[in-house]
């Protein structure tokens, strides 16, 4: 079976996001390639061929990819998964994007969000905010996928697969790239991280996130947010965990001011640890939570923070 | 200037889902059912765009069983101006659906169609992206900001690194995110009134649509449930258990 997967990269880079998709597709087949789709990522799809499990890459390097436009993106996709019998990538804000275009365009159904390959056309996959799980198994001659790369562990580097020059340049020009505003942080992504930090609305405002930030550095950690934090403006969009949100699960998750809305958990209930800090014995977070301590966090986070 | 919205029936989003016995599916008798929080969001962007004069007529669609009707009243009861029912007693897939809605737009030539971003039951994320590419629209999914001008629309999107800000030319394809707006409660005169506005039937089979989905649901588990801890009485203690029991700092 042969595999397309479409890689995650930003400035340039690889993202790991790629590396557990490709794990992802060893339980499929084992003809993988991997479509670095951009403008001047040379430098990713030399990574992308490092990666173990990997045997070939087609790089597109053109001003039409940069921004990873869903209806250019889309479009080349299509044009290529002639040859494939199946289509992945992470299901990351990218991915989500341009992924069901891609299956429309084939005329076949987009499969989201799989945390595990049960059979060639079978896969697992969370549903009304991860409280159910469902089999699923499709008949489409083509299956596009996308994976929750939580669920599945980043493939090693070390090979070197051929690299290949694509010259399709497809320019639908019914999108235009006007600005953005990325968050530029030393710490490491949410998605990455092995521990989080978050904090909720019990935070009060964004000024007091700063108690967490000096706690994430001490652990070399993130920090990430409740939809109510981010909402009542305290943070960020990017910092939001959730059904809607992010998808984590570092090896300990400490929930500040959370108090543990089904959406909210969601995102975060696959962590390895979670540690609960509230105020309320009765907030749902500790029904999860491996460590729960009741208390004021103004009071003990700066404790906390000392003793690490 | 007409905008679409599309919405759906799906169950409340306080409401935690038992799975059946069985595994057959989640068990969702006697639930409060209600619109997808996103696409309430979507109904309260058009009714604003008409309000502040940009457009002229928000026409809501959901496709679904009969039951449906009550979240489109409610959404006529938002604001929205006109509803249509595409009736199926099937669960189509996001493909299915999202033909349905071609067909839809192919009669209505709305200008712009906005959607919700995910479905809280299927957690799908898809029927936009797809709509988008049948009718060959531009998209601008998971939009915090909407702002149109000059037979185009500028969104801005709320994606893994921050926000980034697309300019789309007209008729497009835009999803909801949560901090588009803060939906209004519709006031009980306009839940009368909604009562009186136009709602269209119609049936999916005579709109040409498949009655099975090529992906099929074999069966629909709860997923390993956590158990509560320890609670512990200190900071200290929490440090200590972290360092020696969990091994996790
Ligand atoms: C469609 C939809 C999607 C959603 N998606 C997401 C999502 O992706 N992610 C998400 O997080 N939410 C999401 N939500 C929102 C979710 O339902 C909750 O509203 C939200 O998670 C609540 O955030 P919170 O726990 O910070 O706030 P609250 O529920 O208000 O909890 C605050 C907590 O802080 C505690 N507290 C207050 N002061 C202190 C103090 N001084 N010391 C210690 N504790 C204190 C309180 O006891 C309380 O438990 C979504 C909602 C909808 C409708
Ligand atoms: N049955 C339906 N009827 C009308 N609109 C729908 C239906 N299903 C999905 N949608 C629209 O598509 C959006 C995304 O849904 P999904 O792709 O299922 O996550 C929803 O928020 C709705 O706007």
């Amino acid at each position: 079976m042969t595999i397309l997967i479409i890689a995650e990269h930003a400035q340039g880079e690889l993202k790991p996001e790629t590396n557990k998709v490709v794990t992802a597709s060893l339980a499929l087949g084992s003809e993988i390639h991997v479509l670095v789709a951009g403008y001047d990522c040379k430098q990713a799809a030399e990574s992308a061929a490092a990666i173990l499990g990997v045997t070939r890459v087609l790089i597109a390097d053109k001003p039409a990819y940069q921004y990873q436009l869903a209806e250019n993106v889309a479009a080349l996709v299509a044009e290529l998964a002639g040859g494939y019998e199946y289509v992945l990538a992470a299901a990351t804000t990218s991915g989500k994007n341009f992924m069901p275009r891609v299956a429309a365009l084939l005329d076949v159904e987009q499969i989201s969000d799989i945390i595990a390959v049960e059979a060639a056309d079978t896969f697992k996959r969370p549903v009304y905010a991860g409280n159910a799980i469902a089999t699923v198994q499709s008949t489409d001659h083509k299956k596009v996928i996308t994976v929750r790369t939580t669920a599945f562990d980043a493939a090693e580097v070390g090979e070197s697969a051929p690299v290949e020059y694509l010259e399709t340049d497809i320019d639908m020009g019914v999108s235009t790239f006007v600005a953005e505003t990325l968050t530029v942080s030393e710490r490491p992504e949410l998605t990455a991280a092995s521990i989080i930090i978050s904090g909720g609305r019990g935070m009060q405002n964004g000024d007091n996130f700063a108690m967490l930030e000096s706690v994430a550095d001490k652990l070399g950690g993130a920090v990430g947010a409740s939809r109510a934090a981010v909402d009542a403006g305290f943070v960020s969009n990017d910092m939001q965990v959730g059904q809607t949100g992010k998808i984590v699960a570092p090896d300990l998750y400490i929930a500040v001011g959370i108090s543990g809305a089904i959406q909210h958990l969601a995102g975060m209930k696959d962590s390895k640890v979670i540690v609960a800090i509230n105020k309320d014995e009765d907030a749902p977070i500790f029904q999860v939570a491996d460590y729960g301590l009741v208390a004021d966090l103004f009071d003990v986070i700066p404790v906390l923070e000392s003793q690490l | 200037m007409k905008i679409l919205v599309p919405i759906k029936r799906v169950i409340d989003y306080n409401v935690k889902v038992r799975v059946k016995p069985d595994c057959s599916d989640v068990d969702l008798s006697n639930t409060k059912m209600a619109i997808n929080p996103f696409c309430e969001i979507a109904v309260e962007e058009a009714v604003r765009l008409r309000e502040s004069g940009v457009a002229t007529e928000v026409v809501v669609v959901s496709i679904g069983e009969k039951a449906c009707q009550e979240q489109i009243r409610t959404a006529l009861a938002l604001g929205a101006d006109r509803g249509i029912h595409i009736e199926t007693s099937s669960n189509l897939g996001s493909l299915q659906i999202a033909k349905l809605l071609k067909s839809v737009q192919l009669e209505e030539q709305a200008d712009l169609i906005i959607l919700g971003k995910q479905s809280i039951d299927s957690d799908n994320n898809q029927t936009g992206q797809m709509l988008a590419a049948l009718m060959g629209m531009p998209q601008g999914t998971f939009a915090s900001k909407l702002e149109l001008a000059d037979g185009k629309v500028a969104v801005t999107r709320e994606v893994d690194g921050g926000l980034q800000t697309l300019s789309l030319t007209l008729p497009a394809v835009v999803t909801t995110d949560l901090r588009l707006n803060e939906p209004r409660y519709a006031s009980l005169p306009n839940i009368m009134k909604a009562k009186r506005k136009p709602l269209d039937v119609k049936s999916a089979v005579e709109l040409g649509a498949a009655t099975t989905s090529s992906v099929k649901v074999l069966k629909v588990e709860e997923p390993a449930t956590r158990t509560a801890g320890v609670m512990v009485e200190s900071v200290e203690a929490l440090v200590d258990k972290l360092k020696t029991e969990a091994k996790v700092i």
